[in-house]
């Protein structure tokens, strides 16, 4: 069952196109990655899926509501967390999640039900009356992510959570979305770590405004990239970077650490010639293998080198 | 419209103000602070207007005529000087506001019956200053005539005989007291001030913090956001109203003549009006320092020079008078003016009410209307 059905959704600004006639659908209780580059539409498209901002052309079902018709009834089912902490610092953290259950509606009975739970999610039980802005990074995201989901909708939108969160907190806050999803709700989430995105069902990369790529992590890395990846150890990265740019058989290069990866066209097997280059030029090779690639040289590929996410 | 979320907006807008302690205190005690510098200080009342006198005779009749300025509350003698070149020392050094100058053959020109002259010279730099002592010296200066001609009269053995003797009555402020004519004005301004700073600083607030964005994404309707995030500040005004009214009443002896409860709807009704200033200059600006300039300038100059609070309306040229339509305190001063000085009831206000709720609808169309353009471009 789609949980989010987008269909030949566009956002124009005056000439500039925004989003460009995109259409995908997102199944219940997946955590989806929708990845894009700064600019690339993401926020607009986030905007358009909670019912903010109207669409210039195409619908959205979300929740089974259109966004065109609706937008008030899908905003109902949706929780939504921007990239900015959005929670009060000057109020203490019960006094939020009342805020907020207080916001939509919520009952006194569900209320002090939810607020248990949410401050179980975000390790905060018997802490309630902490003053929000006193708390420490990943523990606000894990908050902001409960109050977020306070009304218990079907549907979260998740926009860059975990921006500027330690990869400690990061990796707890990824075992949380995990957690939402076994619940059975669906997770929309953007980021910018392309480590995290390899935990989602499903992908879809956007730039300008274009859909260029979708499925799950495995079929992005098969389907959308027909080169071999090989990882180049050196003792000089960058003369030996210089070197094997210049090469017409190497498509593309990127440093990775204080590695190499190179995209050779599949046609060439001959890693020889790598070596003989490289001593020629006076850089020793301290290791080369074929590796399978990443989300990264996948993104690499499909958006060029200028374009990092 | 459901009550439960414009509750947990107020409820959330109220703890915020609590948090704030001192912001608190200031907002609460900064109107009664102004109310004592515009009753005490700002007085347009004058009294104790200094003279120095040039008495070229020295007669009874002169030091009579002395003496009957310098016993009332409004002239102080603060010297005598003796030849007319200090005069302008006196004037230009600020010594004395006026020199009055008695002339050698006062006496003896008055007896024989012949025209006697007094000269007053005033120093005309502040005008209004210089027109009431005009106007005090010249009513001495009759009544010292009325009581000697008739002396004079007497003294021929004629009765005498006023033709008309004018009494002019002040209703409604009869001491002409100028503290009871500013305590209308005074809580117009500082209402103003006060609901529209603190509504668009709250509103702004929640735009540079980001968590404008989380309520947006709630199914809140915007109507029902404005309701709880105005409800504390009107609230909060409505309470400053009371204590300016208070104070005044405590410190200046203003008390209220018409109906208390027609007080409270007209301010209701005005700070709806100032609430919507508020709102508008949050639709149009970004930060919190932007909002606080635009929101103090569009009402404070308005509400003090525009709205009648000190300058009557009456007497400016044509085309200010349009003008000082731009401001709502100008209406509501009108009303608290009919309601507090003259007790007057619904019937002579009601046109006052109904500009103010038209200002109110057309403000808030406004920043409807911006704040859906701008909302389709970002």
């Amino acid at each position: 069952m789609n949980s989010i059905e987008v269909k030949n959704l566009t956002k124009k600004f005056g000439d500039f196109v925004s989003v460009d006639n995109i259409s995908f659908n997102v199944k219940q209780a997946e955590i989806f990655g929708f990845l894009g580059a700064n600019g690339a539409g993401k926020s607009t498209t986030i905007r358009m899926l909670c019912g903010i901002l109207e669409p210039t052309f195409g619908d959205a079902v979300v929740g089974g509501h259109s966004v065109a018709k609706s937008p008030d009834s899908v905003k109902q089912n949706i929780g939504y967390m921007s990239q900015r902490f959005s929670l009060y610092n000057d109020m203490a953290v019960g006094e939020n999640l009342e805020f907020f259950g207080g916001v939509y509606g919520l009952s006194n009975q569900k209320l002090n039900e939810r607020k248990k739970w949410v401050l179980k999610i975000a390790n905060l039980e018997g802490k309630e009356n902490l003053l929000t802005g006193s708390l420490p990074g990943g523990i606000k995201q894990r908050l902001a992510l409960g109050a977020a989901v306070i009304h218990q909708p079907d549907i979260v939108f998740l926009d860059e959570p975990t921006s500027g969160v330690d990869p400690i907190s990061r990796r707890n806050f990824w075992e949380l979305i995990n957690e939402l999803s076994s619940e059975g709700i669906t997770v929309f989430v953007t980021t910018h770590y392309l480590e995290e995105a390899e935990f989602c069902n499903n992908i879809i990369l956007i730039d300008a405004g274009r859909l260029i790529a979708e499925g799950n992590p495995k079929q992005l890395k098969t389907d959308y990239l027909k080169n071999s990846i090989y990882e180049i150890e050196s003792d000089k990265v960058i003369e030996a970077l210089e070197l094997l740019e210049k090469q017409n058989f190497v498509v593309e290069t990127s440093i990775f650490g204080n590695n190499i990866h190179i995209s050779v066209e599949e046609k060439v097997n001959d890693l020889s010639r790598i070596n003989k280059l490289c001593e020629e030029g006076g850089i020793t090779i301290k290791r080369i293998n074929k590796i399978v690639p990443t989300l990264e040289d996948v993104f690499i590929h499909l958006l060029g080198n200028e374009k990092i996410l | 419209m459901n009550l439960k979320r414009i509750r947990a907006i107020a409820k959330k807008e109220f703890k915020h103000l609590f948090r704030d302690i001192r912001m608190l205190l200031i907002l609460l005690l900064f109107p009664v602070f102004l109310l004592g510098i515009f009753g005490y200080a700002v007085n347009f009342d004058v009294h104790h207007i200094k003279i120095v006198v040039y008495d070229e005779e020295n007669s009874s009749i002169s030091k009579e005529f002395i003496n009957s300025l310098t016993k009332s509350t409004y002239f102080d003698l603060v010297g005598y000087i003796n030849n007319d070149s200090q005069i302008r020392e006196i004037l230009d050094g600020k010594k004395a506001q006026s020199v009055v100058v008695i002339p050698k053959n006062f006496s003896k020109d008055f007896y024989s019956k012949q025209e006697t002259k007094i000269q007053f010279l005033i120093d005309g730099v502040d005008g209004n200053t210089a027109n009431i002592i005009q106007f005090y010296s010249t009513a001495a200066t009759q009544s010292l005539n009325a009581k000697l001609t008739t002396e004079v009269l007497s003294r021929a053995g004629t009765k005498s005989f006023v033709p008309i003797d004018l009494r002019p009555i002040f209703w409604f402020n009869p001491d002409l007291k100028s503290t009871r004519f500013f305590i209308p004005g005074l809580i117009a301004m500082i209402l103003i001030i006060t609901a529209a700073v603190s509504v668009s600083l709250s509103l702004v607030r929640e735009k540079e913090r980001g968590t404008i964005e989380q309520i947006n994404v709630s199914s809140i309707k915007s109507s029902e956001l404005l309701i709880g995030k105005t409800l504390p500040y009107v609230l909060l005004a409505l309470v400053n109203a009371a204590m300016i009214l208070i104070a005044g009443y405590i410190l200046f002896d203003v008390v209220v003549k018409g109906s208390y409860p027609l007080l409270f709807l007209s301010t209701l009704i005005f700070l709806i009006a100032s609430t919507s200033i508020g709102i508008l200059v949050s639709v149009v600006s970004d930060s919190q320092q932007v909002a606080f300039s635009i929101a103090t300038m569009v009402t404070m100059l308005p509400s003090f020079i525009l709205s009648g609070f000190v300058f009557p309306i009456e007497s400016m040229p044509a085309i200010i008078q349009v003008i000082t339509n731009i401001t709502p305190a100008k209406f509501f001063i009108n009303v608290l003016r009919a309601i507090v000085l003259r007790g007057v009831g619904v019937f002579a206000i009601w046109d006052q009410l109904l500009y103010l709720i038209l200002y109110a609808s057309i403000l808030l169309g406004a920043a409807i209307l911006i704040y859906s353009k701008k909302e389709a471009k970002s």
